[in-house]
Formats: C-alpha cells, sequence, structure tokens
C-alpha cells in the first residue's frame, strides 16, 4: 500500500479494541472527529471479554468504594436504555448466609441509598420465590438493580457505530512504536498481522486504552503507568440456573457473585497478582476451580450437580496503589492520565482503570480531552444517543415485541436487536443452523462474516456465540470453517483456523475436564482427529 | 469437589452425537421438525434461559420415543419434548383434539350408539365433515365402536367362572378393547384362563391418559393416573394380583410416563404392571406354564415393533411366543415407526407426515407378503390396516387361534395343582 498522507492522518488514534477504545472511537466519531481505532487482535480479546459480563448496579462497591459505587448506578440506568439490546433486566439480591450474620446488612442498605442505589430488604422467604435456586439458608436478602450485559456485543455496537460516523476501524493492528517528533507523539507505526505489512498512522493526538497492555504502550514512549495486572478466573456452567443475579451481602471477596447471561451463568471471581508475563496466556488453576465451586454453591447448591462448561481468566486493568498485595483495595475509579501535564509528552493520554460499567465515562472524559486538545467544542451525546441494535423500536415500531418470530429469530433479535434486518432468514439455507446449541443460523454467520469485521472462527465465536454452548464447538465449528473457506476463499486457512479454534475451546475445557464435559471434549477429539483429520495440536 | 460436581441434569449428558435425529422419523419427512436433539436438550437449555425460546414445532413430535432408544447417553429426549410442551405450548386443546383424546368418554357414548356411529362415520360426507370442521383428516376410518363393551359381555359372561383358577390377575383392558374391539379381550380371557391364571376386572380402572397428555390435558390425564395407581395398588398390594394389558402403549404409560410426564409416582408397583405377551412368556421361561398347539394352525406372520414396544424393549417376548407356535413362520419386520403416533395421525394437519413416516413400513409389509400383520399396539392396527391390504392381529389373539385349549389347560391346572 502507497502511503498517503490524507489516509492516514487522523485527528485521534485510539489504541485498544476493547470496550473502552470502542467507546472512545465512537464518541470521537459522533463528536465529529477523524478516528482510526487500532486493535492487535480482534475486538474484546483482553479484559472487555473476560469477566462476569455483570451490570453491576453499584452495590457491589457502595461500601468499600463510594464513588465507583455512584459512576456504576448511573452508568447502569444508561445502558440499559443506549444498549438495550446488550443488558437483560435480571435484577440482583444481595443474600446473608449464616456465616455472614447480619450486621453487614444494615451499612450496605444504608451505603447503597446514599449512593443513589435503590436497596430493598426482602423477607427471605420471598426471596426464595423470586430466586428458588437461591441457597435455601439465607437469612436476608436485598433487592437491587443488577442486571448482566454482553460484553462483546456492547463492544462491537460501539465499534459499529463509530464506523457508521466515519472512524475507521482496523483490527489485528499491532502496535509496534509510538511515532515521537520533538518529544511528542505525532503517530502510530503498526504492524498488520493480516497482511505482514507495517503502517504509519498520523494523529496530534493518541489516546492509549489498552487495559493491562497499556502499560507497555506507554512505556513505548518512555512514560511508566503502574498497572496492577490482578487476575479473575471465573467458571460458565451449562444453562442458567438462576434468573436474577446472586451476591453475598458482605465486603467483597472471592467467588461471590453469579450472573445469569444468554444461555448460562458463571461464578467469579478470584483475585491475585500475577506478572506482565502471564497476561497473554491465562490459565485456571485446580485451586482457582475449587474455590469457585466450594464458594458458588454456597450461593447457589444446584451448581453442585451442574454441568460446568469452561473455565477462563481475565487481568483486571487496575492502576496500582502502594501495599496491596491482592489487588481487592484498589479503586475500580477512572484514571485519565494527560501525559502532557503529567509526563511533558504532549499528544499522549491514557486512559484507564474503571471497568466495564463505566466504559462510557471513561470514553467521555477521554474524548472530553481530546476535544480540549484539538479545539472542538462538541459536547458528549452518548448518554443518550442508543447504541446500534437498541433501536428495535424505531425500525421495527412500537408493537415489536408482539410480532411472531420464530426460535432462531428470537435469538437473532437477542444478539443483534434491530440489525437483524440485515440478516436473511426467509429460506431454510438461511435460516438453517450452523451452532445448534447457540441458535446461530447461516444468515447469522454470513451477516456476521460480511458487517462485523470477522476475520477467523475466535471472531466469529464472539460476535455470534457460535461455539459458546454446551458442545463447544464440536459440531459446528467445521461449519463454519466451511463457511470462512468460501468467504476467504481459501480452504487452507480455514483449516488451521479450524484447529487453532478447536484448541482455543479446549484450553477453557481442560481446567474442568471431568463427567460429561470430559466425555463430550473426547467426543470431540475423536470427531475432528479422527473424521476431519486435525492431529495439530 | 469436582468429585462431587457430576451434572444431575439429564439434559446435561447429552454429548451432541445427533443419533436421535437420525433415527428420528418425523424430521426425515417433516422440515419444519427441528428434531429431537434440537427440540429436546438443546432446546431445553435455550428454554431454561427464556421462555420466548419454545418452539411451536414441538408439536410435529409424535412421542415414539425411538431418540431414546437410539440415544448412548441414556438422555430422556421424548420426554424432555413432551414436558417442553406441557410447561410452553400456548396452543390450547381444540374440540377436535379434545374428542380424540378423551377415548374413554367418546368411547362410552358411541358404544350406546354404535350402528348409528358406525354408519355414519364411515359415509363420506360425514368424513367430509368431519375434515372441514374438525380437522380430522378424511382419509382416516375411525375403528368400529363394539354395540356391547367388553366389560359388560365379561359380567354376564366370564366373571363367575374366573374363580376355579388357580392364579389370579387384574387385566387393564384399556377403551380399545372396552369399546371398539371386545375379540381381543375375550382372546385374553381364554389364554389367560387357560395358563391357570383367571381373570378379573381392575376395579376402578380408567383410561390410561397416554391420548390426553398429547392433546394437551394434562390435568385429566393426572387425575386418572392417580386413580388408576390407586387401583393398580389395591389390586397388587392387598389382593395379589398383577395388572396385565394387551396394548403396550397402556402398559408403556403406566409404567414409564406416570413417573416421567405426570409425576404421578408408581415404583412400589411398576414391576407389577405387565404385557400380556411378555407375562405369557416369562411364564413358559420359568416352566410354570406350559402351552399346547393345533397341529392344524398354519399361519405367515409378519411382526411388526410398534414404537413403544421398541422403548419397552419388549418386542422379542412377543415374536418369541409367536416363534413357539410350530405352524408359524415369523418375519420381524424392521423396528420402524408406523407413523399414526396414536391420535397424532388422525389430525389433517398430519396426515401427510404421518403416512410419509409409514410408507417404506408399508412396502416392507407387502414385500413380505404375509397371512396376516400381528402387533401388540392397536393405533399401528388401524393404520397398517388402512395403508396397506393386509389385517393386522394381536399376539395374543393369534395365540388364540392357535392354541389347543383342553390340552393346554389340562397342563397348566393340573400343573398348578400338584
Amino acid at each position: 500500500m502507497v502511503e498517503n498522507k490524507r489516509d492516514n492522518e487522523y485527528d485521534v488514534i485510539v489504541i485498544g479494541g476493547g470496550v473502552t477504545g470502542a467507546g472512545t472511537a465512537r464518541d470521537c466519531a459522533l463528536r465529529g472527529l477523524r478516528v482510526l481505532l487500532v486493535e492487535r487482535y480482534d475486538l474484546a480479546v483482553g479484559a472487555t471479554g473476560r469477566n462476569h459480563g455483570l451490570l453491576h448496579s453499584g452495590a457491589r462497591y457502595a461500601v468499600t468504594d463510594e464513588e465507583s459505587a455512584r459512576e456504576c448506578i448511573k452508568e447502569n440506568m444508561i445502558l440499559r436504555r443506549i444498549a438495550s439490546h446488550c443488558v437483560e433486566e435480571n435484577d440482583g439480591l444481595f443474600i446473608s448466609l449464616p456465616e455472614d450474620g447480619l450486621e453487614y446488612q444494615a451499612t450496605f442498605v444504608e451505603k447503597c441509598l446514599a449512593a443513589g442505589i435503590s436497596a430493598e430488604i426482602i423477607d427471605p422467604r420471598q426471596a426464595k420465590l423470586l430466586e428458588p435456586s437461591v441457597n435455601p439458608e439465607i437469612i436476608g436478602a436485598v433487592r437491587v438493580p443488577d442486571g448482566s450485559v454482553d460484553p462483546f456485543r456492547l463492544t462491537l455496537a460501539n465499534v459499529v457505530d463509530a464506523k457508521r460516523h466515519g472512524a475507521t476501524v482496523l483490527v489485528y493492528h499491532e502496535v509496534t512504536e509510538l511515532i515521537s517528533e520533538q518529544g511528542r507523539i505525532v503517530g502510530v507505526s503498526v504492524f498488520d498481522h493480516k497482511t505482514k505489512q507495517q503502517k504509519r498512522f498520523y494523529a496530534p493526538l493518541t489516546i492509549n486504552a489498552g487495559g493491562i497492555w497499556g502499560h507497555g504502550i506507554a512505556a513505548k514512549a518512555g512514560i511508566r503507568v503502574d498497572m496492577f495486572p490482578a487476575k479473575g478466573s471465573l467458571l460458565i456452567f451449562g444453562h442458567r440456573v438462576n434468573n436474577i443475579v446472586l451476591n453475598r451481602c458482605r465486603k467483597p471477596a472471592n467467588a461471590d457473585i453469579l450472573v445469569p447471561g444468554d444461555t448460562i451463568c458463571l461464578i467469579g471471581t478470584t483475585s491475585s497478582r500475577v506478572g506482565f508475563d502471564e497476561v497473554d496466556d491465562m490459565r485456571v488453576t485446580p485451586d482457582e476451580v475449587d474455590l469457585l465451586l466450594r464458594e458458588g454453591v454456597k450461593l447457589a447448591p444446584a451448581l453442585a450437580t451442574t454441568r460446568v462448561l469452561r473455565a477462563y481468566a481475565g487481568v483486571r486493568p487496575l492502576v496500582a496503589a502502594d501495599n496491596d498485595p491482592s489487588g481487592r483495595n484498589i479503586s475500580r475509579g477512572i484514571v485519565l492520565l494527560d501525559h502532557a501535564t503529567r509526563d511533558g509528552v504532549e499528544g499522549f493520554a491514557t486512559i484507564t482503570g474503571g471497568k466495564l460499567m463505566t466504559y462510557r465515562l471513561m470514553a467521555e472524559w477521554a474524548t472530553d480531552l481530546a476535544c480540549r486538545k484539538l479545539g472542538v467544542d462538541r459536547s458528549c451525546t452518548t448518554a443518550t444517543e442508543p447504541l446500534p441494535g437498541s433501536n428495535m423500536e424505531k425500525v421495527f415500531g412500537k408493537n415489536y415485541k408482539s410480532i411472531q418470530v420464530d426460535s432462531r429469530r428470537n435469538s437473532q433479535i437477542h444478539r443483534h436487536g434491530d440489525m437483524i434486518a440485515g440478516i436473511f432468514h426467509d429460506t431454510p439455507a438461511f435460516s438453517s443452523l450452523v451452532c445448534e446449541c447457540e441458535n446461530v443460523s447461516v444468515g447469522e454467520v454470513n451477516f456476521a462474516i460480511n458487517e462485523l469485521d470477522v476475520n477467523n472462527l475466535v471472531d466469529l465465536r464472539r460476535r455470534t456465540r457460535l461455539g459458546m454452548g454446551t458442545c463447544q464447538g464440536e459440531l459446528c465449528a467445521c461449519r463454519a470453517a466451511g463457511m470462512l473457506a468460501r468467504a476467504h476463499n481459501c480452504a487452507e486457512r480455514a483449516r488451521t483456523d479450524l484447529a487453532d479454534f478447536v484448541a482455543e475451546r479446549w484450553k477453557g475445557t481442560y481446567p474442568i475436564a471431568w463427567g460429561d464435559t470430559l466425555r463430550e471434549a473426547e467426543y470431540t477429539q475423536w470427531v475432528y482427529s479422527g473424521i476431519c483429520n486435525i492431529n495439530d495440536k | 469437589m469436582q468429585d462431587k460436581n457430576i451434572s444431575a441434569n439429564n439434559f446435561e449428558q447429552c454429548l451432541k452425537c445427533t443419533v436421535c435425529t437420525a433415527y428420528c422419523p418425523v424430521v426425515a419427512v417433516r422440515p419444519e421438525y427441528p428434531g429431537p436433539k434440537q427440540a429436546g436438550p438443546d432446546g431445553e437449555r435455550l428454554r431454561l434461559s427464556r421462555e420466548g425460546f419454545y418452539d411451536e414445532a414441538l408439536k410435529y413430535c409424535l412421542n415414539c420415543k425411538r431418540c431414546e432408544v437410539a440415544c448412548p447417553s441414556d438422555v430422556k429426549i421424548g420426554d424432555i419434548i413432551q414436558l417442553a410442551r406441557m410447561r410452553y405450548s400456548k396452543h390450547s386443546p381444540s374440540l377436535r383434539d379434545r374428542m380424540l383424546a378423551s377415548t374413554d368418554l367418546v368411547g362410552s357414548m358411541a358404544t350406546r350408539l354404535a350402528p348409528v356411529v358406525n354408519a355414519s362415520l364411515s359415509l363420506k360426507p360425514v368424513k367430509l365433515v368431519m375434515d372441514n370442521v374438525l380437522g380430522i383428516d378424511r382419509h382416516r376410518t375411525f375403528p368400529r365402536y363394539s354395540a356391547t363393551t367388553f366389560v359388560s359381555w365379561f359380567k354376564r359372561n366370564a366373571a363367575s367362572q374366573q374363580a376355579q383358577y388357580p392364579q389370579q390377575i387384574s387385566f387393564f383392558h384399556g377403551c380399545y378393547i372396552n369399546y371398539n374391539f371386545p375379540q381381543l379381550g375375550r382372546d385374553m380371557v381364554a389364554v389367560l384362563n387357560a395358563c391357570g391364571y383367571g381373570v378379573n376386572l381392575l376395579e376402578g380402572e380408567r383410561c390410561c391418559g397416554v391420548a390426553l397428555m398429547s392433546n394437551g390435558l394434562i390435568d385429566k390425564a393426572r387425575k386418572d393416573a392417580e386413580r388408576n395407581m390407586a387401583a393398580i395398588r389395591r389390586s397388587v398390594n392387598e389382593l395379589g394380583r398383577t395388572v396385565v394389558g394387551a396394548s403396550s402403549t397402556c402398559i408403556f404409560t403406566m409404567r414409564d410416563e406416570y413417573p416421567h410426564l405426570l409425576g404421578v409416582d408408581n415404583s412400589d408397583v411398576r414391576d407389577s404392571i405387565e404385557l400380556a405377551t411378555r407375562f405369557i412368556f416369562r411364564l413358559i421361561d420359568n416352566g410354570s406354564v406350559q402351552l399346547r398347539f393345533r397341529p392344524d394352525f398354519k399361519m405367515r406372520i409378519a411382526y411388526h415393533t410398534p414404537c413403544h414396544m421398541e422403548r419397552l424393549g419388549w418386542a422379542h417376548y412377543s415374536t418369541s411366543l409367536l416363534r413357539m407356535i410350530p405352524g408359524v413362520t415369523l418375519t420381524v419386520l424392521d423396528s420402524q415407526c408406523c407413523g399414526i403416533g396414536g391420535t397424532y395421525g388422525f389430525k389433517k394437519e398430519n396426515y401427510p407426515t404421518s403416512q410419509a413416516i409409514g410408507e417404506s413400513l408399508f412396502r416392507k409389509i407387502e414385500a413380505a407378503n404375509p397371512d396376516f400383520v400381528a402387533t401388540d399396539c392397536e393405533t399401528c392396527k388401524w393404520q397398517i390396516e388402512m395403508s396397506t391390504p393386509y389385517s393386522v392381529v394381536h399376539p395374543i389373539s393369534v395365540l388364540a387361534q392357535a392354541i389347543d385349549f383342553e390340552e393346554t389347560k389340562k397342563l397348566n391346572i393340573n400343573n398348578h395343582n400338584n
């Protein structure tokens, strides 16, 4: 590619395709800035896609971190409006077990109310009626407006909207260098993993939204951002045991949140400090699995006899404080660093800390800074402007809920909201299933490949839930690989891709491979090595 | 912890091997039906996440349970589908569904007017009206109603002679024998008597409920099931009488569907709910009963395995009994669904599916060209008799034709008196 000065100049370059980067790109684009988003792998591969998917009410932080709690409840209400297709309004219960006592409950409720979070003490009997899976030994329960949110689709919707407003989004583009001229950052040099080419892009401001990897990105400018890599592990169960989020009413600790989302529920998390050398390949240990199950059963005893699908871990991008070996007590608050004032490096800022819940506010802060620096006077509209997918009423009319659709279309609406207008579903050729566990049709896979920046099977999984069900890709992966081979006109690439996908699924299955999950993994292995002759990994 | 964390959820034991779908008779002919894997374990997961994922296409399942027979992981696929229909279906039973389901009520009214009912049900204009107004397919022939029920025949002609036999059983005759085909009931009495068993009516017998369940009349089905279980318990526990029936579907329903689908416990007496052919075979097998056959009985018979017989795993009891008859040349047809699915095939919307499912069976029967077909299920009988030129006979009726009653009685009654 011949580099054309016009083509590679932007107002803002955002580094990182997590939810914060995507949100920042969207906000910049909505405010009329020419923005480029670069991501070294795919969207939402880091901490964004490796958490509970909990739409926090803020109650969890009410006692320990009032500022975070206030931010959470505010953003919670905003996300219900602007990202309705990514949110399930499940509500949450903070339960007290005999071992917890009821002392914490009074303080908890008082602090929740002070932070603006509705917190209603309900009778344990009523709690059991509302959520039959809850531990029957509860002695107290408080109802709060928790929910669940799909971080993959939330990130995607931000990217789609950013692009609709003129942003350029380049996935599989890894920043190798921050281009520095006279002590100021003027752009980035990136390596395109798809074409194996090096490219340069320029902008008066580069925003580092690299999460835990932001530590390394800042280092390229000789700047030290002390991140605290705190690993959190979670377990995914095979189906929804609960329909209301279950939390323990006590000081935040390990494995005390059980979140229902989509077809599954998940328990988490653990918290332990890890080295930067580990953050690219997190592994869940047997001790963590034990701990998650042991504590999980206290929330919902049925977890003891529910199939575990997989285990995974993420790294919280916390900004380090002194003398806290666990990372639990660090504020989850937002950190915006203008490196011009902090380190004397112009043209570079870092947005970090925070959490999934506050991504929009983080993006707003970062974009406010960009506007100030670029002299643009436009105010933020992301708190009111719905994301693509959350316009069902606008696209399908007021009575869209009463439109009769089949179960597959229902899944598509659940995942893509009004974007289903772009998914063909009229003939069996389009409505037949690729992924049977998660109801992903041929039409939906085509839509994802054509419209949603899908380069490989793992990307496709994040866009559609393909391969996220009980069989973990046993039946769907080879079908989807066939469709990708056709789309890319390359069977060999699809074959390698298929091997990678199966290996990635096994990585998550391995820590919990017993019982039916192990039987199924054996069967999958037999299918792929025996029938498809895939023995690469 | 990991040792304990083994799923207790039956649907989670599915490994997605899809062999159930390969064995489903409906999938092959009805593309709208998602198949047992998707309708069962896959769908269950989705339905647990939200009710909107219930798919009305589950109505195409004819509850043959062949998916359960095929499953190597012992997933109760058919039960999962039936329970989902009971829980989530928004379709409420129509007048037609209620009529088809209420075999007991309709039967008791029809027998009173049997000549009129039989004559009118076979009239073309009546069939057309039933087709257009009710949605009962015009091609279907309703089983004829008998002017005298089995029960009234039994009370008048047989009841008083039963005490002479050394052993006693209770006979679950079911709706079909009582209202439509008392002859099979008479054959049962004759054969069991020859075996040395006195036959008693099961006091308080109700319809087994299979048609009620498949037509969504669950509360009525449960009420009947509870009454039947009370009757069976009295018979088994107080009188020491095994309950024996001739219909594989009635027996299957009471043994397996009561606990699985209706939540009606039968564990204490389940082993004493018996199918006639199995009951007799086992008596012969353990040496307590012997049969003698007429030398002039010569027949070529093709045995058709009903779906619920396949699910029970009991077809070989019937075929082994038939093979004991020296004059019988037996062809065991490949086990496959005939397509009727109880009341399923009577419904206009299911007629083409029903016939397409049975098509290859009909061809195989024609190729075997037997003197008649034998099977343990009355609805299979209707389907095969409607769709082929062959008549269908219950194995017990075959025995009734083949047994030398005098000789057999002597053997068994003396045997018991020894």
